[in-house]
């Protein structure tokens, strides 16, 4: 039998590789050197358990813990490795929920392992655990719920077994809020009862219920635009998640690795919310950023081709190009490298001005861009790019809508005070976009319709090959 | 199990406290190239709860069936271990992007 404080120890370290990986991700040239502390600091903390399982009771069966690590991460590396980068913020919701599952199941497996032992404490332990479980239950089942609905919501909707594409609704009368505010009263309410009444685990079902329902009805009424802050706001709760149910098995690494990331969630929810020039508040409980009730276009305009547009950018001197999600689902980075490559060759100067919320997730443009080879000098944010537009010739945007709409400047509709990027005041501005509809937001574009905006009409991809080969045909 | 003691209770509010804070200054001035592996990062971290369905899943099964509260754990670490290994590879797969422009 070896002392436990060892296995103390061995916490520790992870924690520590957890800390250091954690600030280096946030600096772009340590970043990957930080991804591996991280999962270096998780393999520890895994040896580290198996070490003190097998000190202290010896393993008694292989079977679960071998076929759980294996097929997990077997399960994990085919998801990491398959999905496209269009797919990435769906794949991030996922796992959040995967992760905020598996506290809250550890916390349900603990209290009814308790329960069949018989093994319940008394006064303070009691409180303690009981409060512990029922809180790592509440924000485990809201993460997992919730991650879920966000999922579905990025992907747009689900197909059926039959093959049929079902278009995920986007719900909240004014009600449901206080419908919210009875649900997290009830759960409060089960954990008290599950208190007085620890024997009986039929409160802490009770719980699971409702927290789940919360997660769905907490997300389903936001609109697809402010889903990015929605992830990051579960993100932070799977965080809390695993620091609560540290509580429930006094386990350090969990609690220091869940808040920790609990913390830093929230700050990356803070910094999003602040990008968008909305409050946390408004996002979460006013329901709006595509409500449903979109606007249906009226007004027509004559789209351009792509002749046309490479005709006009022949012997400019200065381009900014604006990706969007169109970007990312098109799949079209690389085409827009050859075209400022093209631009650049004939002596155009490329920037690419990349807002802030562009695609559906933050740095979303700046990873498919990379991906792409663009030279990071040129990915500029919107704050130092916005002065430029005005001695801009050519303005291409790939794909983005909400992010260009000038109707965010005027102080009403959903985009009301949403910075934009001013893409307006350049001399032309050519869009690729696949139609007039409306962005995410549900706000008609008035950009569509101005005399200097050239329309080309078409998926992504199609129009950049088909602008790239004019441009070279030239 | 170890038995809670109030004092045992107190140190874990103060590390719980503490990690928050530290959370919060680490995660301060981050360009927004790295928000997404940020949240992908932090989000494979929380993966951590795997340390406890480790510990509830060492159950030794009777005729090939487990308790209920052994199977809860074990679906709980399979889940906890796609978020994981999933989350850190995605991470990895992201930050290579950036990385090999960087040479460039």
């Amino acid at each position: 039998m070896i002392d436990a404080a060892i296995w103390d120890i061995g916490y520790l370290v992870a924690a520590l590789l957890f800390i250091l990986g954690l600030k280096k991700l946030g600096h772009p040239r340590t970043a990957p050197t930080g991804n591996l502390y991280g999962a270096s600091g998780m393999l520890l903390a895994v040896a580290v358990t198996l070490a003190r399982i097998e000190s202290e009771t010896g393993i008694l069966g292989w079977e679960l813990i071998v076929g759980g690590l294996a097929l997990g991460a077997l399960i994990g590396t085919w998801m990491a490795l398959r999905i496209e980068m269009t797919g990435m913020p769906e794949m991030v919701a996922l796992f959040n929920g995967f992760g905020g599952g598996a506290s809250a199941l550890v916390a349900l497996s603990e209290v009814l392992g308790r329960l069949a032992e018989g093994n319940i404490p008394e006064g303070v332990p009691l409180y303690a655990t009981w409060i512990a479980i029922g809180l790592s239950g509440l924000v485990g089942w809201i993460t997992l719920s919730g991650s879920l609905v966000a999922m579905m919501k990025l992907k747009g909707g689900f197909s059926l077994p039959g093959g049929k594409w079902v278009r995920f609704p986007t719900w909240g009368p004014p009600w449901l809020n206080a419908v919210k505010v009875l649900l997290l009263i009830a759960c409060f309410a089960f954990i008290w009862l599950s208190i007085q009444e620890p024997t009986n685990p039929q409160w802490i079902y009770g719980l699971i219920g409702c927290a789940s329902l919360l997660g769905i009805l907490f997300v389903l009424p936001i609109g697809g635009a402010d889903m990015p802050v929605v992830v990051s706001l579960l993100n932070s709760l799977s965080g809390i998640a695993a620091a609560f149910t540290g509580f429930v098995l006094m386990n350090n690494v969990l609690i220091i690795a869940g808040s920790m990331v609990g913390a830093a969630g929230l700050v990356l929810t803070f910094v999003m919310c602040k990008a968008m020039n909305r409050e946390l508040r408004d996002v979460l409980f006013k329901a709006f950023g595509g409500s449903g009730d979109r606007e249906t276009v009226t007004r027509t305009k004559v789209g351009s081709d792509p002749d046309e547009v490479a005709m006009l950018c022949d012997g400019i001197s200065k381009c900014i190009i604006v990706p969007g999600y169109g970007m990312a689902v098109s799949q079209c980075q690389y085409q827009v490298r050859e075209f400022a490559e093209i631009l650049e060759a004939r002596d155009c100067e490329v920037k690419y001005g990349i807002h802030p919320v562009a695609g559906r997730m933050p740095g979303h443009m700046n990873v498919l861009l990379a991906e792409a080879n663009v030279p990071y000098e040129q990915l500029i944010e919107m704050e130092h790019i916005n002065s430029e537009f005005a001695d801009t010739d050519v303005v291409l945007v790939v794909g983005a809508n909400d992010t260009v709409n000038p109707a965010a400047r005027s102080g009403e509709g959903p985009l009301a005070g949403m910075p934009i990027l001013d893409v307006d005041k350049a001399r032309v501005v050519v869009m690729v976009k696949r139609s007039l509809s409306v962005g995410y937001a549900g706000v008609d574009n008035d950009l569509f319709y101005e005399d200097n905006t050239m329309m080309l009409f078409g998926d992504g991809k199609e129009m950049m090959t088909q602008l790239v080969q004019a441009m070279k045909e030239l | 199990m170890i038995e809670l003691t109030l004092a045992a209770l107190v140190a874990a509010v103060t590390v719980f406290v503490l990690a928050i804070f530290l959370g919060f200054e680490l995660i301060s001035k981050v360009p927004p190239t790295l928000h997404t592996p940020l949240m992908s990062g932090a989000n494979a971290i929380s993966g951590i709860t795997v340390v406890g369905a480790l510990l509830l899943s060492n159950v030794a099964l009777t005729d090939g069936d487990a308790p209920l509260a052994a199977k809860l754990a074990f679906i709980a670490l399979v889940l906890a271990t796609i978020n994981a290994v999933g989350g850190f590879l995605v991470t990895n797969r992201m930050l290579q992007m950036i990385a090999g422009r960087r040479r460039k």
